[in-house]
């Protein structure tokens, strides 16, 4: 055990490694990724059932102990975002919801304004709301306001697989939000979330760069491991960087 | 009687959610069942009766990051 927690509302997690379901060969894979990466939360998306091809109930691919993160992916305004939350939380029960207002389809960047209206209405009705945005501070100190539980930059578009691209304007948000500062999206390899967590970080979420390797479980173990190096570091406090050479041995003469 | 749904206009030949539901051979364990914009609990779906021009939302948890 760990006294070092997330809260995320009024639950605590000894993860800081959230996970998607999106984009697995084989839905039979999460539950052997979970165990793997020990992440707590796993997002979901709710859609209209597609009649011609019957598949499988993502829910029973997540065991009982793992928290439900639904996302209001699909949502172009605000409103449908709310309704959307509505319809996750009475059916699944889970509190958590993953604000997700995306209107531009080519690099799905979340439109922060709609995101900061759903963010206002689904707090005050007792959602765990954990808004994906550009990372804006003037944007996150509001959602803060609002009620959000947490906020989630993105280090790079989803799905891109690029890294922290975004890092100077989430090292602003680390160093003036009160909320967790949860970095989703865009994160490819074990290194970005080394790095992200790193910086100061609360946690991240990876998806695509999980579900989509050659062996997802083992992918998954790798960014276990790496958020948990970067979270270490962070604590331990990094060493100062300079421009020049600082002698690690002692500079007197030998030998000589 | 002609409702809508998921976005399209459909004659359906029962007043009966539970019914429909069973016609149209869907999951009963994953559904989630949205009628005239509220959420329908499974153990209400028996006693929920459609009617002309009802919109109906019929939907399930999938794979999302």
């Amino acid at each position: 055990m760990t006294d070092d927690t997330l809260q995320l509302g009024n639950k605590t997690f000894t993860s800081r490694l959230l996970t998607g379901t999106g984009k697995f060969a084989d839905n039979a894979l999460i539950s052997g990724m979970l165990e793997a990466s020990g992440s707590q939360i796993i997002t979901v998306a709710l859609r209209r059932i597609d009649q011609q091809s019957k598949t499988d109930n993502i829910l029973d691919s997540i065991p009982q102990n793992v928290t439900l993160l639904p996302n209001t992916s699909g949502a172009r305004t605000a409103e449908q975002a709310v309704r959307i939350a509505r319809i996750a939380r009475a059916a699944s029960g889970t509190n958590f919801i993953k604000i997700e207002v995306i209107t531009d389809a080519r690099y799905l960047m979340p439109d922060n304004q709609e995101t900061l209206a759903a963010t206002e209405i689904l707090a005050k009705e007792g959602f765990i709301v954990l808004p994906y945005i550009l990372p804006d501070l003037p944007l996150a100190k509001r959602l803060e306001s609002a009620g959000a539980a947490a906020v989630m930059p993105l280090g790079a578009p989803i799905g891109t697989n690029r890294g922290l691209e975004t890092k100077p304007l989430i090292a602003m948000l680390i160093e003036n939000c009160r909320v967790p500062v949860i970095v989703d999206a865009g994160l490819g390899l074990p290194s970005h979330a080394a790095a992200a967590m790193e910086m100061g970080a609360d946690a991240v979420l990876v998806n695509t760069a999980i579900a989509t390797a050659g062996d997802p479980v083992t992918m998954g173990k790798a960014f276990e491991l790496a958020v948990r190096a970067g979270r270490k570091a962070y604590l331990s406090g990094g060493g100062q960087c300079s421009d020049q050479a600082v002698a690690s041995s002692p500079l007197t003469g030998f030998l000589n | 009687m002609r409702i809508k749904i998921n976005g399209r206009d459909q004659d359906i030949d029962t007043g009966s959610l539970t019914e429909l539901i069973d016609q149209m051979d869907l999951p009963p364990s994953s559904l989630v069942v949205e009628h005239n914009l509220r959420l329908v609990p499974q153990d209400q779906w028996a006693t929920t009766r459609l009617e002309e021009g009802d919109v109906l939302e019929l939907l399930n948890f999938v794979g999302g990051g």
